[in-house]
This record gives C-alpha cells, sequence and structure tokens, in this order.
C-alpha cells in the first residue's frame, strides 16, 4: 500500500513537472540561477581563504640571536616556543644558515660581501622563524619572548633582537585588514544565499498558486493530505535535481575559461582546479541545496491551500 | 441517510445565505433543488460537503455529523460522495483516464481495480475513445461526462450535482440528465441542482425549491415553480 501510493506519488510528480512544461522552465531557470549563486559563493569564500591564508603565511616573528649564543639555548628556547598553544611552526637556523642565505640574497651586492669577506668570520646568529596560527596571537607570543628571562641566560644576552617589535604596527594592521575581510566575505555569502533562496521560494509559491483550484478539486474527491502534497514535492525536487545539473554544467566552461586568470592572479589557485578536484564536494552542496529548496518550498506553499 | 437539522449559514452578520434549513434525503432517492441565483443552493452543497461549516444547526449523514469528523473521516466520507460541478474541475495536467483513475488512486484502491473499473466508467460515459486525451481537448459536454465517470468510479453512495449542466447546449443536457438517470436507476441517491425547468419537468421526481435562503416548496413529484 505504502508503495504502491509513493510510485503513484512519483509518477504524479513527474507528470506535473514535464506537462507544465512553461512553469517547469521558468521554475528551474531561477532554481538554476539560485545554486549559482550559491556554488559561486563557495568559489569565493575559497579564493578569500586561500588568499588570506597566503598573506598570514608571509607574517612571522623572527628571534636573532647574538652571533656567539650556544646552540643549547637556542634549542632550549624552541623547545619552549614550541610548547606554546598559539604557536604553529618554529624553524630553526643555525648561524651557517643564516649567513648562506644573506649571501644569497645579497648575491648583488658586492660592497656588503666584500666587507663581510674582510671581517673573517661569520657576524650573523642563529634564528629562530616563529609562525603563529592566527595573526592576532602574534602579540601573545611576543610577550612571552619579552617576559621572564627568556631572552638571557644567566645574565648574558644570548638573543639579540625580536622584530615583533619593529613590525608590530604592519602586523596589527594586517591582522585587522584580514578579520575585516573574513566578517565581510561572510556576510556578503549569507546575504547572497538568503536572496537566492527567497527568490527561489517565491517562484515555486507562484507555480503551486496556479494549482490551487487543482489542490481543492483533490480534496474534494478525498485524497489525504500527504497524497495531494506529495506530487507537489515530488515535482519541487525534480526543479533541484534539473536546476542544480544545469548549474554544474555551466560552471565547468566558466571555472575552465577563468582559470588562468585567477592562478596569474591569486598566487597558485586555479579556479578549475579547484572546481574538478573538488567535484564531488561542490555537486552535493549544490544538488543538496536544490532538493531541499525545492521540497521545503513545495512542502510550504501546498501548505497554505491544504489548510483553508 | 441525510439530514439538514435546522442550518442556518451567515457569511456577513445580518445576512443569512441559508437560514433554519431542515430536510432528510433518503437512500436511493433522485432530488432536484431549484432556486435563483443567490438563493443558497451553492451554500447548501458546501454544507453537505464539508466545504464549510454552518453557523447553527448541524448536516448528519447517517449518524455522524459531518463537520465534527476528524480529517481522515472527512476524506472517507469524500470518498463515499461522487460530486459533479458546473464548472467541471477536472484536473488540467492529467489524462481523462488518469483524471478518473485519480479518485480511486486518492481512495487507495489497487492497481488492478483501477485498470478494470476505469475503462468501464469510461464506456458508461461513452468516452472510452477519448481515454488518452487531456482536458483542454474536449468540448463541455464530454468534460462532464468525464466528470461524472470520475464521481462515479468509487461507486460512491451519493452523487451531488452542483448545477452540471449551466455550462452545456440542450443536447448535451439532455445526455447529462440521461447518465444521472441511469446511476440513479443503480441505486445511488442523486442530488441535483439547477434552474433548467426542462430538467425538472421532465424527470418527475421530488424537488425542493429555494428562495432566499429558505425551503419554500418540498414536493414528491414536482414541478419548476418559480
Amino acid at each position: 500500500m505504502f508503495i504502491t501510493a509513493t510510485r503513484r506519488i512519483i509518477r504524479s510528480g513527474a507528470h506535473n513537472f514535464w506537462r507544465n512544461g512553461f512553469v517547469s522552465l521558468a521554475s528551474t531557470l531561477v532554481m538554476a540561477i539560485a545554486l549559482f549563486v550559491i556554488g559561486s559563493m563557495i568559489f569565493l569564500g575559497t579564493l578569500l581563504d586561500t588568499s588570506l591564508e597566503a598573506i598570514k603565511d608571509k607574517v612571522d616573528v623572527n628571534v636573532y640571536f647574538v652571533a656567539d649564543a650556544a646552540e643549547d639555548d637556542v634549542l632550549a628556547l624552541k623547545a619552549q616556543v614550541e610548547a606554546l598553544p598559539e604557536v604553529e611552526t618554529v624553524r630553526h637556523q643555525t648561524k651557517e644558515e643564516a649567513l648562506e642565505e644573506f649571501l644569497v640574497r645579497r648575491a648583488n651586492d658586492t660592497f656588503t660581501i666584500q666587507a663581510l669577506e674582510e671581517l673573517g668570520e661569520n657576524p650573523l646568529g642563529p634564528v629562530l622563524s616563529i609562525k603563529a596560527k592566527d595573526p592576532s596571537q602574534y602579540v601573545g607570543i611576543a610577550e612571552f619572548l619579552q617576559g621572564d628571562n627568556l631572552l638571557s641566560d644567566g645574565g648574558e644576552e644570548v638573543v639579540d633582537t625580536v622584530n615583533y617589535f619593529e613590525n608590530k604596527v604592519a602586523i596589527d594592521k594586517l591582522t585587522q585588514i584580514v578579520a575585516a575581510v573574513e566578517m565581510t566575505g561572510l556576510a556578503i555569502v549569507i546575504i547572497l544565499t538568503v536572496i537566492a533562496v527567497i527568490i527561489t521560494f517565491n517562484t515555486i509559491r507562484l507555480a503551486i498558486y496556479i494549482s490551487r483550484e487543482e489542490i481543492s478539486v483533490m480534496r474534494l474527491v478525498g485524497a489525504s493530505i500527504s497524497y495531494i502534497r506529495g506530487p507537489f514535492i515530488i515535482t519541487g525536487i525534480i526543479y533541484g535535481v534539473v536546476g542544480a545539473l544545469v548549474t554544474l554544467a555551466v560552471f565547468y566552461p566558466i571555472t575552465y575559461w577563468l582559470g588562468s586568470d585567477t592562478e596569474a592572479f591569486f598566487v597558485g589557485f586555479n579556479l578549475f582546479r579547484y572546481y574538478t578536484e573538488n567535484f564531488g564536494y561542490i555537486f552535493a552542496v549544490i544538488l543538496g541545496a536544490g532538493v531541499l529548496i525545492g521540497a521545503l518550498s513545495s512542502y510550504l506553499a501546498v501548505m497554505k491551500y491544504l489548510k483553508r | 441517510m441525510i439530514h439538514f437539522d435546522q442550518v442556518t449559514k451567515q457569511y456577513k452578520e445580518d445576512a443569512s445565505a441559508i437560514k433554519d434549513i431542515t430536510f432528510s434525503v433518503e437512500p436511493g432517492e433522485f432530488i432536484s433543488i431549484v432556486g435563483h441565483s443567490g438563493a443558497g443552493k451553492t451554500t447548501l452543497i458546501k454544507m453537505l460537503l464539508a466545504e464549510e461549516r454552518p453557523t447553527d444547526g448541524a448536516v448528519f449523514f447517517e449518524s455522524a455529523n459531518i463537520h465534527t469528523l476528524h480529517k481522515r473521516a472527512i476524506n472517507d466520507f469524500r470518498r463515499r460522495v461522487g460530486v459533479v460541478f458546473q464548472d467541471f474541475r477536472l484536473l488540467p495536467y492529467k489524462t481523462v483516464y488518469e483524471n478518473i483513475a485519480f479518485a480511486m488512486e486518492a481512495a487507495g484502491k489497487p492497481d488492478e481495480d483501477i485498470q478494470a473499473d476505469v475503462p468501464y466508467v469510461l464506456e458508461m460515459v461513452d468516452l472510452l475513445d477519448k481515454s488518452e486525451s487531456f482536458p483542454h481537448e474536449l468540448s463541455g459536454g464530454e468534460k462532464q461526462r468525464v466528470a461524472i465517470a470520475r464521481a462515479i468510479v468509487n461507486q460512491p453512495d451519493i452523487i451531488v450535482a452542483d448545477e452540471p449542466t449551466g455550462n452545456l447546449d440542450p443536447l448535451n443536457t439532455y445526455d447529462i440528465v440521461q447518465i444521472l438517470k441511469k446511476i440513479n436507476d443503480i441505486g445511488t441517491t442523486i442530488i441535483l441542482t439547477t434552474h433548467n425547468k426542462g430538467i425538472i419537468d421532465s424527470l418527475e421526481k421530488r424537488v425542493i425549491t429555494m428562495e432566499k435562503g429558505k425551503i419554500v416548496r418540498d414536493d414528491k413529484k414536482g414541478r419548476y415553480v418559480l
């Protein structure tokens, strides 16, 4: 009995979709536009995230030790810093590595290199590069470094400078910008998604408004509420599925076209590659959103005419 | 089997659509309700189909007050009453066959019954060759015959026909009345509203005459008197 009813409901819903061609076309189109907006929001969010990640990654705090600092002191501080919950990574650079990197960086600066050669020894100390999990946490890490006797070893100074205090203004500004961009991005995503959902909801409501006479006839014939509502929900789900397939198909050429441009502009982020690599996830989100919006809109719209 | 007990319906405070209506319908009767537009015929039908609640009084089907029934019981009741309207009210995106099958599906009938009964009633109203047509492809008379087929397919106890010939020419009107008579002959109770004098006079059945929301005549073998 239940299986028979379900089969009849599905068949009737499919008939509604197919035979009411023009209304279905309009509803599916609006659905596809809404899902396109939702999909674009996924792309925008990822784009924003990777850009912000890349910027955040450029920020770090360097602890420069004095040239004759003992390796043990450096390693001891490294261990202490690594133990902090805010710290993502600590990179340890020995004196020699520091010099090597310095030489590479100043390869064209013959004057400085000459001066170094004249000096005869390596004037650079070891360096610890500390990356925090979030830019806002550098304050805490810097304060930790400043506090106690961490930076000195038995009265003897081992640390030369901590560059956070020099870069403080820049880091603070960046932290603010990152936070602001994240907030604005989230707000835009939410607002546009809500608008898309409301427009689709209203379109489906109009499509069912056309059928309100039909609903009253079904009631007079003695059809139960779920038997009347079922086919409309199926039709709504079909709007969602077809709309999702259209959207996913349209995204393919668009992301392909934008792929190389995004790669050049946002270092290393290729939209097309992202789309193809995460296709399963995007497919699930868009299809799920379409089915949910379609089914829920139909459910609520039919309820209105069943209550009377 | 149907009893109206002092039923009053007020849409606005000072005006009653029907007032203090009391009458009974026996099984197998063919009752015509006549009256001018606005006399309250349609309101009376709506009370009977539980589409609207009376302001006062009660309507009984067998021994149950139909306005105190639960939703499920109302659905069961409606499946025992076949309805035919002036404007046909077919489902526009279903074929003739599906329109009739829908009434059976709604009643939870199995597929085998549907496949057997739908062609049978279609033959009864002489529309077997149109079973795959959509309503907009049919003439008014054909649409009304589909509506009647839909009304009788669940073998209801009562057929309520609310001005079924109002939109039809005389020939189609004659056909519809013949079909209704045939249905009545096999024992189905019929309640017909109309203002077609010809139908009433040819039927020679019970006639209830309404005027301004009240019953003014109730004749066993009535004629159209207004």
